[in-house]
């Protein structure tokens, strides 16, 4: 009799940048063709891009779910008007599809509802206290905050509550922080309130590099995430020996889909995993990381590709 | 203008002490309250010679309870399973030395404090990150929470309507360093250094801070990252990483945050009017000499502005003498301010 390796589900996380519609429904057509398992759907960063509306987004919720995908609602990371809590509110109460809360104001909600929900990264679970305490408000799965290491997670898994699934950010630029100001709209000399949708230039978000050079972040309207991209391949094993359920890659312009697909064949088996991560490294705008994983400062990449 | 009117409950003035003399200095010189942290990593100011141990923390109590003033304590960092009896030590600590408050922000701290000690008050703390009513609603719910501390993310009318849909008290931040990132969601400085506030309770710390005169200039570097480059005579601040001088697009400027200080003493009329329940000033990290000039100016515009808030207008001295004190010397009404955003 042999054992079947534990076998992770992978996830799309949603789309963290302001594309235009019409390059959103055909990036969404092609990941309904993908081997991705679950599709996380939503604007989660700033309630002025409006590239679909709710309505929209519902459709594609459903089209995705018709080609076989678990579909997911992201909502708002930071929920600052009453205009945001009524989106919000639609979104938990949409009564069809799970919805990942990115504040406490969601898991309010939707515990309230008696739904069963996902804890996005803007979730801060540290410690398996707080991730049972969330379980019995109604949270099925968790996404480990991406400043946790390996070391963090293997102690979280150890304690975690029954039927309770874990997700890790295993690909892509590392959302690190948020904002009152818009750093896109500042960048142009730009009052937020009238940005003239200046993120729709930057499909990867805005460089920011020292003076010397070295780019290390990158400005996606309020939102700042990391220049370099994280790239979690050759943990495979560890994630599966850790007995992590879904594994997420957040998307990035270029690259997704051959992402996506390098993760499914190293997870079937079908190709070396560093030589797959040697053919995606290579093609970064700024390289690789993996340092949050190694318990290190998130920039440093340690595993040598 | 919205109309002022005289409120019922004056607003409390919370000061910082990282030491006992600054806790005396506050207390001395005005301060309602006055919030402190323990000497390790349970508490955002985690830094070395700070904070105070078993016995001061006693003394700062006893001091301020002799003359009818709080303290609060500050555990507002997020305990990893590896560090949980740090964190429980510390709440049952609190609890003993009777403190006034505890201000929290994790969740499993808060669950503790509410069941294993009902009667000690809590507060969630800016690092809890609830910017909108339904977030403290949730905390109100569940762990009882009577009052919250708001992120530096607000402009004021969104400040107006979360007070009208809180179920608690709100303390907003009047004075200080400037947190540009929503606090408890930031990971720049691990991202660097590989320590963040949540969790190891610093930011930019000391210990990855490296200052160099070299020809260009003074340049003062983090985890090795070239933070800012000086030019000489142009004064040189403390290399925190969100207020560098980066370069975007081949435009080198303080791409995320100048090095400034959040000052909102001429809003302090519309702070009153609208029900806010207590002023925070920043600055546990700061010496005895600065909660002094803090403590003595706002002491002095509360009371100004409680006695007439239509005549009320921030003193010249005030503004000096919060101008020296302040960061890269000058100071912000940040996102209370939309133009700021």
């Amino acid at each position: 009799m042999t054992i079947e390796p534990h076998m992770p589900k992978l996830a799309l996380g949603p789309v963290l940048y302001y594309w235009p519609k019409e390059t959103l429904l055909d990036f969404y057509e092609r990941i309904a063709a993908s081997p991705v398992d679950i599709v996380y759907l939503g604007e989660t960063i700033c309630s002025k891009r409006r590239a679909l509306n709710t309505e929209e987004w519902l459709a594609l919720a459903e089209r995705l779910s018709v080609a076989g995908k678990e579909v997911v609602l992201s909502t708002m990371a930071l929920l600052e008007a009453e205009s945001e809590l009524k989106t919000l509110r639609r979104l938990c109460e949409n009564g069809r599809f799970t919805v990942e809360a990115n504040d406490m104001g969601a898991v309010r909600l939707l515990s309230a509802r008696g739904a069963s929900f996902v804890l996005g990264t803007g979730i801060n679970v540290y410690n398996d206290r707080t991730l049972r305490f969330l379980a019995g408000l109604g949270a099925k799965r968790w996404v480990m905050p991406v400043e946790l290491s390996a070391e963090t997670l293997a102690a979280m898994q150890a304690e975690r509550p029954t039927g309770m699934e874990t997700e890790i950010f295993v690909y892509g630029r590392l959302p690190l922080a948020y904002s009152a100001r818009c750093f896109t709209a500042r960048h142009h000399d730009l009052p937020k309130d009238d940005c003239r949708f200046r993120c729709l230039d930057y499909p990867e978000g805005l460089t920011v590099s020292t003076r010397e050079g070295q780019a290390f972040l990158a400005l996606n309207g309020i939102q700042t995430q990391s220049a370099q991209t994280c790239n979690l391949l050759l943990e495979l094993e560890e994630l599966r020996e850790l007995k992590v359920d879904v594994l997420r890659v957040s998307p990035q312009t270029e690259r997704t889909e051959a992402v996506i697909a390098a993760f499914a064949a190293c997870l079937r088996g079908d190709r070396d995993p560093l030589e797959a991560a040697r053919e995606i490294n290579a093609t970064l705008p700024h390289g690789a990381c993996d340092g949050y994983w190694q318990g290190l400062a998130g920039l440093r990449q340690v595993e040598e590709v | 203008m919205p109309t002022v009117s005289t409120p019922s409950k004056p607003l409390e003035l919370v000061c910082p002490a990282g030491n006992l003399p600054s806790l005396k200095t506050a207390v001395d010189h005005g301060a309602d309250s006055v919030y402190i942290g323990f000497r390790d990593d349970t508490n955002a100011r985690h830094f070395p010679g700070l904070n105070f141990d078993a016995k001061t923390a006693a003394q700062g109590v006893h001091y301020a309870h002799a003359r009818g003033r709080r303290v609060f304590v500050a555990l507002n960092t997020f305990p990893q399973p590896s560090g949980w009896e740090r964190w429980r030590r510390a709440v049952d600590q609190a609890a003993d030395l009777g403190v006034d408050a505890v201000i929290a922000a994790d969740i499993s701290v808060l669950d503790y404090a509410h069941r294993r000690h009902s009667d000690l008050p809590l507060h969630l703390s800016v690092q809890g990150s609830a910017t909108n009513y339904e977030a403290i609603r949730f905390y109100h719910e569940h762990f009882g929470i009577r009052r919250v501390v708001l992120p530096r993310v607000l402009s004021l009318p969104q400040v107006r309507h979360v007070r009208e849909n809180s179920p608690v008290d709100l303390e907003v931040f009047g004075f200080g360093g400037l947190c540009i990132m929503v606090e408890g969601r930031c990971l720049l400085s691990s991202y660097v250094t590989g320590e963040s506030p949540n969790m190891c309770g610093v930011c930019s710390p000391a210990k990855a801070v490296r200052w160099e005169e070299t020809p260009q200039g003074l340049e003062t570097r983090l985890g090795g990252l070239l933070i800012d480059r000086h030019a000489p005579g142009e004064p040189a601040g403390y290399p925190t990483l969100c207020k560098g001088r980066f370069t975007v697009a081949d435009q080198t400027y303080y791409a995320i945050e100048e090095p400034t200080s959040l000052n909102t003493l001429t809003l302090l009329p519309e702070l009153q009017d609208m029900g806010i329940a207590a002023i925070k000033i920043e600055g546990r990290q700061r010496s005895p000499a600065y909660v002094t000039q803090i403590t003595k100016v706002w002491r002095a515009a509360i009371d100004a502005c409680r006695r007439s808030p239509t005549a009320y207008a921030p003193k010249p001295e005030w503004l000096r003498e919060l101008g020296k004190v302040s960061e890269g010397h000058q100071t912000t009404l940040g996102a209370y301010h939309r133009t700021w955003q």
